[in-house]
């Protein structure tokens, strides 16, 4: 099972104090062994993922089962490992979370803008792109990631990925390279992958969407992305960006032939 | 001028595939300005504008050749304002080294003032126990080098322009972009340095 090393320490990372934090430390200790024993919480946003993706739902009343994720209309099984990739019908380079939206619009007749107006759960507002992330991800679990550079397209967004990874800027001079560019490096605790190294990138990119105990709920790269740009002092990513996409090919680029655990456990 | 500064150093690296980097450039380029339109525009327009060490480093994957290393560090050293003291206080400086605040686009309180969240890749005090490790310990550092002058004055410099001394350096220039104040990062010497800080103790 994935799980990062010093989990329980990571959740008292800002305490000032050791004493109160040895104290937390146990119980985020125990807290752990519980939803080891009960599994992966993750496992029950699949479980609403897979009803939400077969219930007939928005202004067409149709259900997401014929959606075509990369592998053809209605085959979801396997379609995350060979993801992102080029999709002609939007003549685009899309991820997954970017490709259940496109059918959401297209097949159920949403409108864009109000999927993804809140792609990202908040206290009391669930979102239904993290559990059909979750469902469709979970049905690639076990299988090899797989993700074609092969269209021109695709092979431009790795090249613009590549070069927005080394991209400094803000007020801080923050790139995706500075805190991935290293091996067995940290950020207080968190260990940090070096997202060039197919040890490391296989090991992280294959685990998002993944459920966050700090945050209560499954996030996914997306949303992996737009944290990370927040932490740069960049301005807020928007959802499913072409830039976000092109990091996503370059990474995966590295993280190919990784085994899929997502849904994932993390921190 | 500064255009052609760098025009020239980018000249001079002369790779064979310029012309594919500088299509990947201009693309990528388009790519990020179209990826933050909903994010607030003032943030958006500060990371759109690099500026020319931003540029070079991103240019050369922060491995400059010597000569542009030597160009950007005799630059940025240039740009450094020293203050008549250096020491402030340590204790303030814990607190501004623990404090990763400011300048996100979900830090508007403009009154609270920036921290350096210096904790996040460096070990520090020996109390805090959760440190990063992208930059070196600092443990112990004045209790090496001791405390005078010059070695205040090298600090200072550091944490204001990283680059001044190390070309590309991942560290943010705190001082040169604006982030920390002439005081903060003087408390942030005095934890490094002060005797009494509990980094020397």
């Amino acid at each position: 099972m994935p799980f990062p090393r010093l989990p329980a320490l990571l959740l008292v990372a800002t305490l000032p104090c050791v004493c109160a934090a040895q104290d937390d430390t146990q119980k985020e200790v125990e807290r752990y062994r519980q939803l080891l024993a009960e599994g992966n919480p993750a496992d029950l946003f699949e479980a609403k993922g897979e009803e939400l993706w077969k219930t007939p739902r928005g202004p067409n009343q149709v259900s997401l089962e014929r959606c075509d994720l990369g592998l053809g209309a209605g085959v979801v099984k396997g379609a995350f490992a060979r993801l992102p990739r080029y999709f002609a019908d939007t003549d685009r380079v899309q991820d997954m979370e970017s490709r259940i939206v496109t059918c959401m619009v297209t097949l159920q007749g949403f409108k864009a803008e109000d999927v993804t107006r809140n792609p990202f759960s908040a206290p009391g507002r669930p979102a239904d792109l993290e559990a059909l992330a979750s469902y469709v991800a979970g049905e690639s679990k076990g299988m090899k990631l797989d993700a074609p550079l092969v269209h021109p397209k695709e092979v431009e967004a790795f090249r613009v990925g590549e070069r927005l990874f080394y991209r400094r800027a803000g007020p801080h001079d923050f790139a995706c390279v500075s805190c991935h560019g290293e091996k067995g490096k940290r950020i207080r605790l968190q260990e940090l992958p070096k997202l060039t190294d197919p040890n490391d990138a296989r090991r992280i990119f294959t685990t998002w969407p993944a459920y966050r105990v700090s945050q209560g709920t499954v996030r996914t790269m997306q949303h992996r992305l737009y944290d990370c740009y927040w932490q740069m002092r960049h301005p807020q990513m928007d959802y499913a960006s072409e830039a976000s996409i092109a990091l996503e090919v370059f990474m995966a680029k590295y993280a190919n032939g990784g085994e899929i655990g997502a849904p994932g456990l993390k921190r | 001028m500064k255009a052609l500064g760098i025009a020239a150093l980018l000249a001079l690296s002369g790779c064979a595939s310029a012309v594919n980097d500088d299509d990947a450039m201009q693309r990528a380029e388009q790519v990020f300005r179209e990826s933050f339109t909903r994010g607030n525009r003032a943030i958006a327009a500060r990371v759109e504008q690099q500026d020319d060490v931003q540029l070079l480093c991103t240019r050369y994957r922060n491995d400059p050749p010597k000569d542009v290393a030597g160009k950007i560090e005799s630059e940025q050293a240039a740009s450094i304002r020293y203050p008549a003291s250096f020491l402030g206080d340590w204790k303030r400086g814990e607190k501004i080294a623990q404090d990763g605040y400011g300048m996100r686009f979900t830090d508007p309180d403009t009154r609270r003032p920036n921290g350096g969240g210096c904790y996040n890749c460096h070990r520090i005090a020996p109390a805090e126990i959760s440190y990063g490790t992208v930059g070196p310990s600092l443990y112990r550092f004045g209790a090496q080098r001791g405390a005078g002058e010059a070695i205040q004055r090298y600090v200072f410099g550091k944490i204001y322009d990283s680059q001044a001394t190390t070309a590309c350096s991942p560290m943010p220039r705190f001082g040169h972009n604006g982030v920390l104040t002439e005081e903060q990062i003087k408390d942030l010497v005095a934890l490094l340095l002060d005797p009494a800080s509990p980094v020397n103790q």
